[in-house]
């Protein structure tokens, strides 16, 4: 092809030429770990006996690569790379910054200690039904939508992980599931179709997909371009994905059905991955229109925090408490994006981290709860005091937790948010944080006196346990040791983890570190 | 062409919202479905509606002027591709709702 040499582009302005630096691929790792663990127990799927300890080692490298990420994110800044060896905005970029290192390794973690509870709670028809596979996609797509840099690529991760938790969420095809689960897909494609029409939008006024070109030129674009539409149909979209009222009814109709262990993943995660998006879309793409929005988003924050805990005082079933404390704590953190100032913002990010660790942690105490009591409805549950003191214990410390008490992890984000409602004048919003820590107290100290101080289950109920004989799950109540510990390390040692959350506010606001990992010489 | 387009999306959304808000499995997925096609042309429609345009420009005559946008059209294909699977995999959660249920009311009971 003598022609073809003549024709040459010169290819440097669009293409990078040299090779990829090997630190790099740290960057994409976080995804191609659980995938390629993932796809290898699709391969090997009747080989059951194994998929538990192949996902365990899978999970581990996850976290190995995470905690790597973090550190290196935490030490030289963000980082970027981009597919395919075309200069941004041109390929896909792929970009780490503190607040997705922070929540990519947090949800690694509790996908780990969820993996390892699964080992005995998941039994032989559960791991036919493709429990692992399923638990290794999904967290391919949580990552992914935590690390990635382009907004249309972040939709597609956000189905990767929908589509996987559909198949947790029906996990055994009883029919309680599959009721939950038309509800939860029905409202979470509505969702994602929202989020696809702002992405359209957005495309068509800025001819960019890039976060940080996006960013960059949001600053400079006209005034007449719909940027307030684009922030509010963003702020509605990720409000359904992350269950803020008036959009929140898929969450308490769906998450008591699953399997324990999936829906401590989906309490832990999938809300948060809403509000990891509307940090990342309204504090970082578009600022001034957040600055806008802040009012009603505020009073959403405390319509959601209010009455999600509300609903919570009005269930019986365990499940379905810690199902409406998902929603309240979902309040809690927009209360940070209303405020918008680095104190709130992280207020809102040690806030998400700390709900990851504690929701799953509660889901696994209501499964572990069940083993031994017999029963997920406080009407039936009782004596487990007297037959486990080492739960009790733990279950005191996740009550403290949850409330925003000391000594758990619970207390400084809340100290946090309500510092920097105060600061900004907003009292009504300390007010509410407050309210719902008190709230909250109430709803974990019913479950506390049913199931653990009371001998035995009100008047006309069968006794469904016998404390003497009860089952003692040493793997449930092992990893739920786990994880109380850094729980409550969190709430002794706050501040390498305020820290942080300081640095993922600020690296929010003032974007230019994270426009300048893409766009290392300005150009592009 | 606009207008044409304009009103084409605006039916297929009205429609599919109409649908969705039905009590039936059958018509809320249908429903979807119109949305995601509504979705597709707002999409598409975002790169400018131009005819005659090629979206890959080839040797050294390529004009800017005779250039269609090619990333929307790449951004149809993923939206398409990723709305059919989950119609799927919806269908699949609904047939197994209509077997255990014995209705196709989207509450899994009919309403008394």
């Amino acid at each position: 092809m003598a022609g073809e040499s003549a024709k040459a582009v010169d290819v440097a302005g669009a293409m990078i030429t040299g090779p990829v630096p090997a630190v790099d691929w740290l960057i994409v790792a976080p995804v191609l770990i659980p995938l390629v663990f993932g796809a290898l127990l699709l391969m090997f799927r009747h080989e059951m006996r194994w998929h538990g300890i192949v996902a365990l080692i899978g999970l581990a490298a996850l976290v190995g690569a995470d905690a790597a990420l973090l550190s290196r994110v935490l030490e030289h800044g963000p980082l970027s790379m981009t597919m395919g060896s075309w200069l941004p905005p041109f390929g896909i970029s792929f970009t780490a910054d503190a607040l997705g290192a922070t929540f990519a390794l947090t949800a690694g973690i509790v996908a780990f200690v969820c993996a390892i509870f699964a080992l005995r709670d998941i039994d032989v028809s559960g791991r036919r039904y493709g429990f692992y596979p399923f638990l290794m996609l999904m967290m391919t797509g949580v990552s992914g939508a935590f690390l990635t840099g382009d907004i249309f690529n972040l939709y597609v991760w956000f189905e990767v992980f929908v589509i996987s938790s559909f198949g947790l969420l029906v996990l055994g095809s009883e029919r309680a599931q599959i009721d939950g689960a038309t509800k939860y897909a029905i409202l979470n494609l509505v969702g994602t179709t929202l989020f696809l029409i702002a992405t359209a939008y957005l495309y068509g006024t800025f001819g960019t997909l890039n976060m940080a070109d996006i960013a960059r030129k949001a600053q400079t674009i006209s005034e007449a371009a719909p940027l307030m539409t684009l922030a509010t149909l963003y702020l509605l979209a990720f409000g359904m994905k992350a269950a803020a009222f008036p959009v929140n009814f898929w969450l308490p109709a769906s998450y008591h059905t699953p399997r324990i262990v999936a829906a401590a993943l989906f309490g832990g995660l999938l809300t948060k991955i809403g509000i990891y998006a509307l940090l990342r879309t309204l504090v970082m793409l578009f600022p001034v229109e957040r600055a806008i929005l802040a009012d009603l988003i505020g009073w959403v924050a405390v319509a959601t925090m209010i009455l999600g805990v509300l609903g919570a005082l009005a269930q019986s079933d365990t499940r379905r408490v810690f199902g409406f404390l998902v929603i309240s704590g979902v309040g809690v953190m927009m209360a940070g994006l209303a405020l918008g100032t680095e104190t709130g913002l992280s207020g809102t990010i040690f806030y998400a981290a700390h709900s990851m660790l504690i929701m799953t942690a509660l889901y696994l105490l209501a499964g572990v709860m069940k083993e031994m009591g017999g029963s997920f409805s406080l009407h039936e549950l009782s004596g487990l005091y007297r037959a486990s003191p080492l739960l009790t214990g733990i279950a005191l410390l996740l009550a403290l937790a949850i409330a925003g008490l000391p000594p758990a992890s619970g207390l400084w984000p809340k100290v946090l948010l309500v510092k920097a409602a105060v600061d900004a004048n907003a009292w009504w919003l300390a007010g509410a944080i407050l309210l719902t820590g008190f709230l909250t107290t109430i709803a974990m100290g019913r479950i506390f006196l049913f199931a653990f101080w009371r001998d035995a289950p009100a008047k006309g109920v069968a006794k469904v346990f016998d404390p003497a004989t009860a089952a003692r799950p040493v793997v449930g109540q092992g990893v739920l040791v786990v994880l109380t510990v850094p729980i409550v390390l969190l709430g002794v040692f706050p501040e390498p983890v305020i820290r942080v959350a300081n640095m993922a506010a600020a690296g929010l606001l003032h974007s230019s570190a994270y426009i300048n990992a893409v766009f290392p010489a300005g150009g592009g | 062409m606009e207008l044409v387009l304009a009103i084409s999306i605006a039916t297929l959304a009205g429609s599919g919202v109409w649908l969705l808000l039905r009590p039936r499995t059958y018509q809320v997925i249908v429903g979807l479905s119109l949305i995601s096609y509504a979705v597709n042309l707002f999409i598409f429609s975002m790169g400018r509606l131009r005819h005659d345009a090629a979206p890959v420009l080839s040797g050294q005559t390529g004009n800017l002027a005779d250039y269609a946008d090619p990333v929307p059209q790449a951004l149809v294909l993923t939206a398409i591709v990723i709305g059919f699977a989950t119609t799927a995999l919806f269908l699949v959660v609904l047939l197994a709702s209509r077997g255990l249920t014995g209705t196709d009311h989207v509450d899994g009971r009919e309403p008394e």
